[in-house]
Parts: structure tokens; sequence; C-alpha cells
């Protein structure tokens, strides 16, 4: 086992290299960030070559890679523009830890800023993914016990449209119902719209309310998902031999369906977790959009729409690194849950 | 051609039994006429398509483009059964040839992640050894990034790099094409994945054995007798991702990367309606409800689709 995940772990070394020379060339062309950095007036052409010197945005797109991957300091760097290398580089590249710096916010480390949406994200994110959970699971077993009934025919019908629903159309929906419509007949509303209410403050209770509206979004879309795939896998282990031999020695339902056949049936709702785990850091970028939530997704979408790389580029290698871990880990749990499995 | 399909049974009905044998076709047809509600949404899905082609005989797309300022934000009325935008066009002209684009983009866009898909994926599992682990490396490679951050990107990467182009009479903007692109470059590793399983049972067959023994080439074999074998689940595959591109183009126009005004698509016409919730709900209601519908209906078409052309992938 540990053997399995120290090679699982070498071979994300070239996948991550590839990713991230990807999303390089990529993020290279995105528009210039330079015309951002004079505020209202246009970059002057004299400070741009300064800037594009300074941050290495004139070296040739290798030599940047390079840069971006394992620092500048190392090396002299030509900043006068007189063609003579001369100041020390400063950066010590991703491997470092240095994912660079955001342009858009004059120098401020690009993993610093990311790092301080990750709260507010998995404070979305976690409880969404809880709720999730829990009503996917509820809704997937309960309709595959009553298999053609018309809870589970009504449940069936309801899934396909969760999961053909666009996000913004459920949370534009619930935005016009609980918040629009209830404050015009005049009952208790919810808040769409970011994390608090400026005149209340941050407090507990005021970011819970805020979060109601969101969290119904994210849900109501993967519930959808998760209860038809609990269904199909608790309908294919009810047939199974070993819980007819359960029934067969009396045990009582609830032990049959809890233990027997839901510790079988978990191997593809394990899967399905695994793939939304590096959701829970990337957070959901048109929910957040919609709901002005200050999470992840909206400070990728602000810094892609203002081409700022570093924190473009962050964020994605930090999400790679997510799927890959995740990946490795619900290998791991897998094993736990179904000891038949090895990995040598 | 050669095929593996089991022979022919004779028709269920009690009265079929002198009747000659049905071909696959024939089969995967009457399996998919008892999926009700596959065929409803066939039906629905039918109509969406009259909606948006044959509504352009009824309004022009100059009527489409039209903005009158006196008559913005209107409430649906007889003249404007949808209302009007924030600058006074109708939003079910605009809908109409929003829906247009929508759909194209969804079908072409699969065209483009079927032709690599398929390549790579065939590719990979015909020849195997070293060509299909480096395939499969940047396969995995791409899934490793989340899907609509990759989209994001590419569509800003991507931006004003495409001219807009005039086709039939008609000018579509750039972006268009882009949207088509980058959702077929992003979206075929899972497709590339279930061509390269397939490819790799199949060539053990003895039909391929045989093939190769009278001397077929490479390409002959590849396409005329494997890939034929490989269509049902490619078949589903992408009917299913034809639902997927809706949704994407919906996103990235959504969050006002997609296709740039005055071509209309079903998710821009909903950007920026998040500053009408209150006072313009048409806005968002009408272009939202109809990506649901075809979305919906997709959905459901596809999974009769499973059910008929691909019985054994039925995961109950």
């Amino acid at each position: 086992m540990t053997r399995y995940v120290i090679r699982r772990l070498l071979q994300s070394i070239p996948l991550l290299f590839v990713v991230s020379l990807i999303l390089f060339v990529l993020l290279n062309n995105i528009g210039d960030p330079l015309t951002m950095m004079g505020g209202r007036n246009p970059t002057r052409p004299e400070d741009r070559e300064r800037l594009a010197r300074q941050l290495g945005l004139d070296q040739p797109i290798l030599m940047q890679y390079v840069y971006w991957l394992v620092g500048n300091d190392w090396t002299m760097i030509d900043v006068d523009g007189d063609g003579e290398p001369e100041t020390p580089g400063r950066r010590k590249g991703v491997l470092r830890g240095d994912f660079g710096i955001s342009i858009l916010t004059r120098g401020k480390p690009a993993l610093d800023i990311i790092w301080e949406r990750i709260p507010n994200t998995l404070l979305l994110m976690i409880p969404a993914q809880i709720v999730i959970l829990v009503l996917g699971l509820g809704v997937g077993i309960y309709s595959a016990l009553r298999q053609y009934s018309w809870v589970d025919n009504a449940v069936t019908t309801l899934s396909f449209v969760g999961f053909s629903m666009p996000i913004f159309l459920i949370a534009l929906l619930s935005i016009y119902l609980f918040s629009v419509l209830f404050q015009r007949w005049g009952l208790p509303y919810l808040p769409a719209n970011g994390m608090f209410d400026p005149q209340v403050g941050k407090t507990a209770a005021q970011i819970a309310k805020h979060m109601i509206l969101p969290i119904f979004a994210i849900a109501f879309i993967d519930v959808a998902r998760y209860s038809r795939y609990v269904r199909s896998a608790m309908l294919e282990v009810m047939s199974q031999d070993y819980i007819r031999t359960a029934k067969a020695k009396g045990l009582r339902r609830v032990t049959i369906i809890m233990v027997h056949a839901l510790r079988n049936a978990s191997l593809p709702i394990i899967t399905l977790v695994g793939l939304d785990l590096p959701f829970l850091l990337a957070g959901a970028v048109v929910t957040e959009r919609i709901f002005a939530w200050p999470g992840m997704g909206r400070l990728f979408l602000d810094h892609l729409e203002r081409s700022d790389g570093a924190v473009v580029m962050g964020i994605v290698i930090l999400l790679a690194v997510a799927v890959i871990l995740s990946q490795i880990l619900t290998d791991i749990v897998y094993a736990v849950f179904d000891p038949r499995i090895r990995y040598d | 051609m050669t095929t593996i399909e089991p022979p022919a049974r004779i028709g269920l009905a009690g009265g079929d039994v002198e009747a000659p044998p049905l071909s696959p076709g024939q089969m995967a047809w009457r399996r998919f006429r008892r999926h009700k509600l596959a065929m409803a949404n066939a039906v629905l899905l039918i109509l969406l398509f009259v909606y948006s082609f044959g509504g352009a005989f009824v309004y022009s797309e100059a009527y489409a483009n039209y903005n009158d300022t006196t008559k913005r934000l209107q409430p649906p009325s007889w003249e404007h059964p949808f209302g009007t935008d924030t600058i006074g066009r109708d939003i079910l002209a605009r809908t109409i040839y929003g829906g247009q684009i929508s759909l194209l983009i969804g079908i072409t866009a699969v065209l483009v992640q079927l032709v690599i898909g398929i390549l790579i994926g065939a590719l990979a599992g015909y020849y195997g050894g070293l060509l299909d682990s480096l395939l499969m490396r940047f396969t995995e490679a791409v899934l490793t990034i989340p899907g609509l951050f990759l989209l994001l990107i590419m569509a800003k990467y991507f931006t004003g790099k495409v001219p807009d182009i005039t086709l039939l009479g008609r000018t579509y903007s750039g972006s268009v094409v882009v949207i088509v692109l980058i959702i077929g470059l992003t979206s075929w590793p899972r497709l590339a994945r279930i061509v390269r399983a397939e490819f790799l049972a199949l060539k053990e067959n003895d039909f391929i054995t045989a093939a190769r023994a009278t001397g077929t080439p490479n390409s002959q074999i590849i396409f005329r007798h494997i890939l034929p074998n490989t269509v049902a689940p490619i078949v589903v595959t992408a009917t299913l991702s034809v639902a997927g591109a809706i949704i994407s183009e919906a996103y990235i126009s959504f969050l006002g990367l997609g296709v740039q005004p005055p071509t209309a698509t079903w998710g821009n016409m909903i950007t920026g309606s998040t500053n009408y919730i209150e006072g313009a709900p048409w806005l968002w209601f009408f272009p939202g409800l109809l990506i649901l519908l075809t979305v919906l209906s997709i959905n459901f078409v596809g999974d009769g689709l499973r059910d008929a052309l691909d019985p054994r992938s039925r995961p109950e």
C-alpha cells in the first residue's frame, strides 16, 4: 500500500509538469497585463518596457517557464535595459512555494491572495457537500428500496431535471422566489448577495443566512446526480446472493441495508466523492458569481478577466494537485471499504 | 463489413414468429420505442429544433437584433410575448436566433470532440505500447485540469483572435467558432478512453487476426473493421455530450467570455440579467428555461439510446 502511494505520487510529477506547461503556454497569451498597471491612465511606453523587464515578460516563453518553475535568484536579470544583466533575480519559483506576484494587486504574492480566499470557499463548499451527501444517500437508498413505486418514479424524473439544470437558472429562480417574492409577500426572506450585510457586520448568523441560497442551488443539482448513482448502486447490490443470505438469516432490515448493502454499494459513491473533492477548493464559479460570494471561483474569474496570469496559474495548479491527491485518496479509501482490493 | 452482433432474434410479439429476423438497427429502434420518456423527449427535442429554425421564418434576424431604446425592459405583452431586454430588443425573436447558435454550437462542438476523441482513442487502443502510454498520459493531463476552469482559460486565450465570419449571407461573431473549438478541445478525454477500451477488447478478436493475415492495411482495420463495432457507445456518449456542450456554452457565455453580442445565444442572453432578477425576471427566465428543456430532452434521449444500443453498459 505504502509503495503504491509512493509510486502514484512519483507518477504525478511528470503529469503536473505537462499540465503546468500546457497552462503556462495558454496563460502567456491571455492578454496584456501591463495595460492595467497604469491605473486610470494607459501605461506609458517607457514604463511598459521597464515593467516587462522587471517582471521577466521580455524573456522567451521557455525562459519564463523556467523562472516560474525554479525562480531566477540564481541568475542576473537586466532591469535598466542596456543589455547587461546586473540585478540579481528575486523569484524563488513554484517548486519553492513562490507562485509569482499578482500584477493586479501591485506585487502581492499570488499564493497569499489565493490563501485568503480558501476559508471562504471551504465555508461554502463543505456544508454544501455534506448536504449533498446526506440527501443524495437518503433519496437514492429510499428510491432504490421502493423501485418503480411512484416515489421512485418521481425521484428519477426529478433527478433528470436536476442534472440537466443549468446552475444559473436554479440560482436565479431561487433568488426570485425566496428573496424577491418572499419580500414582496411580507414573509421572512433570504439575502441573495455577498457573505454578510455590511450594516450588521460579519457575524456567524449573517454568514449562515447568506449561505442558504447558494448551498440550495449547488445541492439541487448535485443531489440529483448523487441520488442517481446511489440508486443504481443499491439496486445492483440488493439483488446479490449475500443480501438474500442476510435476509434468510433473519437479520434486521436496517442492518441489511446499512451494513451489508451500503458498504458494498459504496465504491461507486466513493468514486463520485473523490471526483468532487477538488471542487471543495475550487468553489463554484458560476454560483459564486451570481451570489457575489468572495470565494475561489470569483477570484479565478476576476483575475482571468484582467489577465493576471500568476494568480490564475496558481489556482489551477493547486486544483490539479488537489485532483491528483484526491484520486490517490480515493484509491486508499477503496481498499479500506473493500478488503478484496489490494495494490501491489 | 464484419460485426460481432449476435444473430438477430425473432421479434418478441407473438404474431412475428414468421417474420424475417430483425436487423440490429430495427432491434435498437424497437427497444428505443419502448422507452416512453425517451420517445416523448425525442418529440420535445424535435419541437425545440422547429422552434429555433422554423421561427426564423416568422421573425427576421434583423428584427432580433433591432433595438428600440424607448421600449427597454418591457414585461411580456402581446407585441413582445417574452418581453424586451435592456436595450429594447424582442426576447422571443432573440431566443429563436440564440437557439440556432446554441444548438449548432452543441452539435459542431461534439463533432470536433468526436474527431479528436476517436482518433486518439483508436490510435492508443490499436497500437498500444509507447504511443498508447504517451497519448493516455496526455489525456490524463487534460482531465487533471477542472473542466470549466480550462474552458474559461481557453476562451480568454482565443478572445479576439478569430475574425467574424460570414456564411450563407449571415455574419457570425468569430467567438462562435472559438467556443466550438474550445468545447471540442476540452471534452474529448472521456470519449477517447471509451474508444480505447473498446479497441483494446475488439482487436483481440479472430476477425482482426484474419484481416491482418490477409494483409489489410492498419488504417483499414482501424476504420473499417474495428470502428463500426464501437458505434453504440460512441453514439450514446456523443448524444449526451451535446447536452454537456450546450451547458458549457451557456456557462462561458453567461460569464461573459463566450459568444459576443450582437450574435445571441441562450447563454449570453442571460449575461448581466443578474442585475435584473427583481425588476425583469423575463430576461433570464425564457432563455434559461429553453436551455433546461433542451438539455433535459437530450439527456432523456441519450438514456433511451443507451438502453436501445448498448444494453450491457446499463449500470442497473
